[in-house]
């Protein structure tokens, strides 16, 4: 994207060079261990980055980030630990999924209350319909010539 | 000199934008065939004075003349040619520049093939297009002028972003910017409408096409940005939900919708207000986006204030034409009569669906782009929205929408039939059934999921063959027969079907790739050899290379499988000059089944490297799929039924071969 490219601007500024993302050396031995460990990184944001998640950026703090979860995993936490533990040492920021909670109730329940109004107004359009006479705009006489010429012009689909 | 032609032009053509916008409209106020008249020649003039400012712009950049401040900041002698030219639309100012080009075009397209337009709303339409060029005019020649100049004059320029050095890259904005700008023409249409006080069929039928082609540019826009991420970024993701891909892509999603729902108020005067709406909601999506990314809104909030002159400036644009346009809106569409009435289950009643969940998810997208600004400005909490927000709310958005998609075309207008839609889909709902089996039995590993979503794929593309096959009735006739009937079908029956198709080709290239890429992140010396899906890779070490304006180490390696050597592959880490950064560049073979994709890392000490390898399975298709809706909108585009603005072409006789698009 051209409008992404302002975005990896400011990447290419906090970069050092472009390497890429998880390192050889990060890889943990246990592939089970290894498997969480991309999974939670994929849904961890690299703060210093925009939009990006520690698994995919090469920011050193994404890799500090990423070092931190493979440590905690070592150490026998569970995912949801992991995550508990980043989230109080940076905040809620650091969830690129945002928990379900008050301040994102609307957030998370966007889609459903798009849903409902469209039905809602579906709803009130078929309740209302009956007593609506059909009705077409108004044209003038030399419209609709032209009109009908038109629609002679082409075929009806069909 | 030239450079000074080109800055005059541009004032010139603000003056010409001012004539376009208030005397056109005034006369078709007072019914005056002159002052309308004015409409097209101003029109054209426009464009032709923006060609002027554009060429000599461009001729700054090819010619390298560093006294331009613009060509100082983002050009060096030492570019190639093409991306000396691609770096005109490269930064901000030129960026505008391409922007009111593109719109003059337009209006122009309307002031030349728009002759059978009725006189006044011809009139209306290009005066609405004239404000919308007025606005960003003035927006370029008070706060982004891209004609300044330096003194004294630099000796060598900073150059270009590197990552901006790409052919994908640097026709990506304008296709973009043709989409983003072509949805104006619907913005203009229906504001000529409400002025009118007058929508119809013969209305939905003018603005479908460009509406057409705004979502077709859109597209393809879309998909090379994705392509560009795929190849260069150097991880293989190609949809990152990312703000900035967020604002093309909701007008895209609007657009969609209004491509829909435009022709249910061409067949059958419904869904008119809702038309109108959208047609509004379209472009403002696409000025929203376009420009709260470009202020620095939506990346991050202080780059905002970096210049707050453009910002300010911006802001009042969007609440003069999103506001203005929603103002008239309500004030006039509730004067517009609603037409026909229609069944639920119909084929209006099916767009209906598809407008309901297509404008759902743009909402979604909307409200999860910008929620953490929002949020940030009313209690200062931080929170991230990202790809999982994204893919939990979106993608159950899209399943129903594409298990819907199929039965819509083969439902009758005002009451369908599903049981009998049902019985013509039986074939695809038999090879959909099919798929989820076979891959089942082909694919050990990768989410449970994934043979479903390749399943809905496989639905809607056999869904799309499907209706053609309806449409001719085979069955009941020969082969030659039915060879008659497909020939005789319209293009526009093609057209969608194609699309569709396209749908479901992305679909399932979206899914393999996403739940069966394979991946091996390794140090490997010179000499050793690794394995992924069935290749192996030997790393024969690294040589270092010149290009005209970088500096590389490129790896070499020679991919075999099943002992015999397949190609070498040579990704590698360039250095640039100017700008001093390094980039990434992938190796990557295509195969049937998918790309192998090798991407050299760092040295790590001893001769060693880190190599990180991925095989994406059918990854291709997401942009295969892209390219057949673009050629189904293609196709519908040149469907002579869509080409009400050529009246010449239309009274043909029936016997002349119909005009190659």
């Amino acid at each position: 994207m051209w409008n992404a490219v302002r975005v990896l601007l400011l990447l290419a500024l906090l970069m050092p060079g472009a390497a890429c993302a998880v390192q050889p050396d990060e890889v943990l031995k246990d592939p089970a261990l290894e498997g969480r460990a991309r999974a939670l990184s994929a849904q961890l944001r690299c703060l210093v980055c925009q939009n990006q998640s520690i698994d995919d950026s090469d920011a050193p703090l994404a890799r500090d980030l990423r070092l931190i979860v493979r440590e905690r995993l070592v150490a026998g936490d569970s995912d949801a630990e992991v995550t508990r533990f980043l989230v109080a040492r940076y905040g809620e920021f650091v969830l690129l999924r945002p928990p379900f909670a008050m301040h994102t109730l609307l957030l998370w329940l966007t889609p459903l209350l798009l849903l409902a109004a469209a039905a809602a107004g579906i709803g009130w359009r078929l309740a209302t319909a009956g007593s609506q006479p059909p009705a077409s705009a108004p044209l003038t006489t030399d419209e609709q010539r032209r009109l009908a010429a038109l629609l002679k012009a082409s075929p009806p689909e069909k | 000199m030239i450079v000074e032609l080109g800055h005059f032009a541009l004032v010139l053509a603000f003056l010409v934008c001012l004539v376009q916008m208030v005397l056109p409209m005034w006369g078709a106020r007072v019914g005056d065939d002159r002052l309308m008249g004015v409409a097209e020649p101003a029109a054209l003039a426009q464009l032709g004075l923006l060609i002027v400012a554009f060429a000599a712009l461009t001729h700054a950049y090819v010619v390298s003349d560093f006294s331009v401040a613009n060509v100082y900041a983002n050009s060096h002698s030492t570019k190639p040619l093409i991306y000396r030219i691609s770096g005109v639309w490269g930064n901000h100012e030129g960026s505008m520049l391409l922007w009111v080009l593109i719109l003059a075009l337009f209006g122009a397209a309307v002031a030349a093939f728009g002759t059978n337009l009725p006189a006044t709303l011809r009139a209306n339409v290009l005066s609405v297009q004239a404000s919308i060029a007025l606005a960003f005019l003035l927006f370029i020649l008070l706060t982004s002028n891209p004609f300044a100049r330096l003194d004294p004059v630099p000796a060598e320029g900073r150059g270009l972003n590197p990552i901006l050095q790409d052919p994908a890259l640097a026709f990506h904005p304008p296709f973009l910017y043709a989409g983003y700008v072509g949805f104006s023409m619907a913005y203009s249409f229906a504001i000529a409408g409400l002025i009118e006080g007058r929508t119809d069929a013969a209305w939905a039928r003018w603005v479908r096409p460009w509406t057409l082609a705004a979502w077709m540019f859109l597209t393809v826009g879309i998909a090379m940005g994705s392509w560009w991420a795929y190849y260069e970024l150097g991880w293989g993701g190609w949809w990152f939900w990312d703000p900035v891909e967020n604002a093309s892509f909701m007008p895209w999603l609007a657009g969609t919708a209004l491509l829909h729902s435009a022709v249910v108020m061409e067949k059958r005067e419904a869904l008119k207000v809702w038309t109108i709406l959208l047609a509004i909601l379209t472009f403002s999506l696409s000025l929203m986006g376009a420009f709260l990314v470009r202020s620095g809104v939506l990346s991050s909030v202080h780059a905002f204030a970096v210049d707050p002159k453009r910002g300010v400036f911006i802001l009042a644009i969007l609440m003069v034409f999103i506001g203005g346009g929603l103002t008239l809106y309500a004030w006039r569409a509730p004067s517009l009569r609603q037409g026909g009435i229609f069944a639920p289950l119909s084929r209006e009643g099916g767009l209906v669906l598809n407008n309901v969940l297509l404008t759902t998810a743009t909402g979604t997208v909307l409200v999860g782009t910008l929620y953490p600004l929002a949020l940030e400005s009313i209690n200062g909490a931080k929170i991230s929205v990202g790809a999982p927000y994204f893919n939990a709310t979106f993608v159950p958005l899209m399943v129903p929408l594409l298990l819907a998609l199929p039965f819509g075309p083969l439902l009758a207008w005002k009451r369908g039939d599903v049981y009998a839609a049902l019985q013509r889909l039986m074939v695809a709902g038999l090879l959909a059934i099919g798929a989820i089996v076979l891959v089942f039995a082909l694919v050990e590993r990768g989410p449970w999921l994934a043979p479903f979503a390749i399943a809905l794929g496989v639905w809607v593309i056999a869904g799309a063959i499907s209706e053609l096959l309806f449409r001719v009735r085979v069955g009941n006739a020969d082969v030659a027969e039915i060879l008659r009937r497909l020939r005789n079908l319209p293009r526009s029956v093609y057209g969608t079907a194609i699309a569709h198709a396209g749908v479901g080709v992305m679909v399932i290239g979206i899914t393999a790739t996403s739940a069966w890429q394979s991946e091996t992140i390794l140090t490997m010396r010179p000499g050793e050899t690794t394995r992924i899906a069935g290749y192996e890779i030997n790393f024969k070490g690294v040589a270092p290379s010149d290009g005209p304006n970088y500096r590389e180490v490129i790896g070499l390696m020679q991919v075999s499988q099943g002992g015999s050597r397949i190609v070498e592959l040579a990704p590698s880490k360039r250095q640039y000059n100017a700008p001093p950064q390094a980039t990434s560049e992938a190796g990557i073979h295509v195969a049937l089944m998918g790309d192998l994709y090798v991407v050299l890392g760092d040295e790590a000490g001893d001769g060693a490297w880190s190599v990180r390898l991925y095989f994406n399975p059918l990854v291709r298709l997401i942009w295969i799929g892209a390219v057949i809706m673009f050629i189904g909108g293609a196709l519908s585009l040149s469907d002579r039924r869509l080409r009400v603005g050529a009246p010449r072409r239309v009274r043909r006789p029936t016997h002349a071969p119909a005009p190659a698009e």
